[in-house]
């Protein structure tokens, strides 16, 4: 047996035991099979079943009210169903404007917030503790708190409607209850994008911020010829990463859920939680399912420019 | 070229003093450099001059402009670290470049100087790489090029040789020195390599715990040093010390029941007092045991340096190391007579570490006695 000898362990009846390198084997099939089982059985009904009920449903006609009926093999008509429906085009526009508003938004706060503290102005070892808290927090949690705090009548942002009536109401206005699903989701993933920018920060020398320092460069200078350059795979890791969780993430159903539940009027009606309420609530599983491979290949299809084209660019050290 | 003068600078972080009032003034176009162990307050001195550390109470003033709140950019400094802090993601012409495209430097001039600074740094075949593309002496040069292309009034170094393998350290402290000749700005070298320090220094400034124990050139530190403790740090093989009593009587000090010589002014000065005798290596002297005048002392061992050799003696359960060229060679175990030159013994206070033949009217923010 070879093999580091730091990992063997003396057993009172077999001798010394190379943890790293042992083979137990067991002299039974059930006890081995039981140890197993749980986790097989979560991947099961978790993910096998799903997925090969969502392939079948998306190629048949499957009754809305359980599988009794005889299941009908359409091909690819509910697919053409889904690309006539203009409503669905649209939810596709939504999802695209809110993956890149949300990502945007929360990666530019984060960096100037990762950025302030990598100065160490005063108390920033204080708020890197708080910025971090929010990623912690369940998204319907997060959807619930910004329903109370922009409710157009009663939250706290109320005020700005006795200014001017109607200044504020997501209620309402499409435009306003998209920005308030941006808003959250952006505030939720802020902490998230913060704690990678302020990793990737503190990995760069200080005598790099020292030395630009004394070439006259200014903190936001810095930041554009430093720090952004020398960031960057952190960076297009967290684009990656907001991107495909604010496109397709359960984040996102949830915030949309408790805030707005896809309206007025389906302007913020995104991809996911159009998929999930009409599958759920419309009984539609065999449109929902299309939609939801639909879905799975725009998200391969966005990863794959990203890694294809952006990555290039990104400065490996 | 530019004066700095320092003024009770002190520095703290949180209840721990590191910097305890220091007083200095740097002449124009002097080439300083500050010396000391590691920890010695050495760094952050430069890093204050520099505008990287916050000064928590004194003033530093840079040709007559007091600086403390001054921003790095706006002191006419520049500065080579010692991880040299090359940009890693530019090429060696965007690293010079860098100081002047930040200024608004026109396009062509600033490729110009580039040029220029290049040749000075011997870089001009380099421009293209990027510093993961260069070796250690390159990206020093590429370091120097950085700081020499803003034309500053004052360079600092920061321990910029410790990185580089011994061949290449001789042979950038030569470059650094020429350059400096060339230039003729104010430098600040910060080194804690005694090598190093002597002979780039026109000022040397030795310090210990955040206290500037000594100022002169460095032949005035090699041969009068101030306190026990510089007269240890400078020489190598370090002086040999022993504890004696100065003779009632006489002058003269015990050292294993047998008088050694000291300068007679010095020793009816300072009659009965107890005392540190410091002696360098190279005034040592061996000689035949049983000799008039000598210590009788029993070889060690003896290391050889080629050009000469180090013999170690013990007298009395004390080390001595001494000095010498090729020449007579001595057995390890036998028995020898050491003579320690009374015009060469170093004399401090056994009690504060002071030197005991000072001129007393000079304080500790002395001035050098020998106009540079």
């Amino acid at each position: 047996m070879s093999g580091p000898s730091y990992f063997l362990v003396y057993d009172r009846n077999a001798g010394p035991v190379d943890l790293m390198n042992k083979r137990a084997v067991f002299k039974s099939w059930w006890l081995p099979m039981a140890f197993a089982l749980p986790q097989l059985l979560l991947i099961f009904f978790f993910f096998y079943w799903p997925a090969t009920s969502v392939l079948t449903w998306a190629f048949s006609l499957e009754p809305a009210f359980g599988g009794v009926g005889e299941r009908l093999f359409v091909g690819w008509d509910n697919f053409r169903d889904v690309f006539a429906d203009t409503e669905y085009w649209r939810s596709v526009s939504l999802s695209l404007f809110f993956a890149f508003s949300a990502t945007a938004l929360s990666m530019f706060i984060a960096f100037v917030l990762a950025i302030c503290v990598d100065r160490q102005l005063k108390g920033s070892g204080l708020f890197r503790f708080f910025y971090i808290w929010p990623y912690a927090i369940a998204a319907p949690a997060v959807g619930l708190a910004f329903r109370f705090i922009f409710a157009p009548e009663s939250g706290l942002i109320a005020v700005v409607n006795t200014w001017s009536p109607d200044l504020w109401n997501p209620a309402k206005f499409g435009s306003h209850a998209m920005i308030l699903v941006i808003v959250c989701f952006a505030w939720k993933w802020i902490g998230y994008n913060f704690i990678f920018m302020t990793a990737g920060l503190q990995s760069i020398p200080r005598s790099l911020i020292e030395a630009s320092a004394m070439d006259g460069s200014g903190p936001v200078r810095r930041a554009f010829d430093l720090q952004i350059p020398l960031l960057a795979p952190t960076l297009f890791f967290l684009l990656v990463l907001n991107l495909t969780e604010s496109f397709v993430g359960p984040d996102t159903y949830g915030i949309v859920d408790l805030t707005t539940e896809g309206g007025p009027n389906k302007s913020t009606d995104v991809m996911v939680y159009r998929i999930v309420s009409e599958a759920f609530r419309g009984l539609n599983y065999s449109g929902a399912a299309a939609q939801s491979l639909v879905l799975i290949a725009l998200i391969m299809l966005f990863t794959f420019i990203q890694f294809r084209y952006v990555e290039r660019r990104v400065h490996y050290k | 070229m530019a004066e700095i003068n320092i003024r009770d600078v002190r520095k703290s972080y949180g209840r721990t003093q590191i910097l305890h009032g220091v007083d200095l003034d740097f002449k124009s176009g002097e080439f300083v450099v500050i010396l000391g162990p590691s920890g010695c307050g050495k760094s952050t001195l430069l890093r204050m001059i520099a505008g990287l550390e916050e000064i928590s109470a004194g003033e530093i003033s840079i040709d007559g402009r007091v600086v403390n709140d001054l921003e790095p950019r706006d002191r006419g400094c520049s500065m080579v670290f010692q991880n040299y802090a090359l940009y890693p993601h530019m090429n060696v012409a965007a690293n010079i470049g860098y100081a002047l495209k930040v200024a608004g430097v026109p396009r062509a001039e600033r490729q110009r100087r580039i040029a220029e600074t290049a040749r000075i740094v011997g870089l001009e075949d380099f421009l293209d790489r990027k510093p993961a593309q260069l070796s250690g002496g390159q990206r020093q040069r590429v370091a120097m090029g950085r700081a020499i292309i803003r034309e500053p009034k004052v360079f600092l170094f920061d321990e910029p040789l410790s990185n580089l393998d011994a061949k290449l350290r001789v042979q950038m402290r030569v470059e650094i020195r020429r350059l400096h000749k060339r230039l003729s700005a104010t430098s600040v070298f910060v080194t804690h390599d005694q090598v190093e320090a002597m002979t780039l220094a026109d000022r040397l400034i030795v310090m210990n715990k955040g206290h500037v124990e000594q100022v002169g050139t460095p032949l005035e530190i090699y041969h009068r040093p101030r306190t026990r403790f510089v007269g240890s740090f400078i020489g190598s093989p370090a002086m040999n010390f022993f504890e004696s009593t100065v003779a009632a009587d006489g002058n003269f000090v015990l050292l294993d029941g047998i008088r050694v010589a000291i300068d007679a002014a010095l020793g009816s000065a300072n009659a009965g007092n107890a005392v540190a005798i410091g002696i360098r290596p190279e005034h040592c002297r061996l000689i035949t045991a049983g000799t008039a005048n000598s210590i009788p002392a029993v070889v060690d061992f003896v290391e050889e340096l080629g050009a000469g050799r180090i013999v170690h003696v013990e007298i009395d359960g004390q080390d001595f190391a001494v000095a010498m060229d090729e020449g007579q060679l001595w057995e390890a175990g036998s028995t020898v007579g050491l003579q320690l030159p009374a015009q060469h013994i170093h004399l401090f206070s056994l009690e504060t570490g002071l030197r005991l033949d000072d001129v007393p009217s000079l304080k500790r923010t002395m001035k050098t006695t020998v106009a540079a």
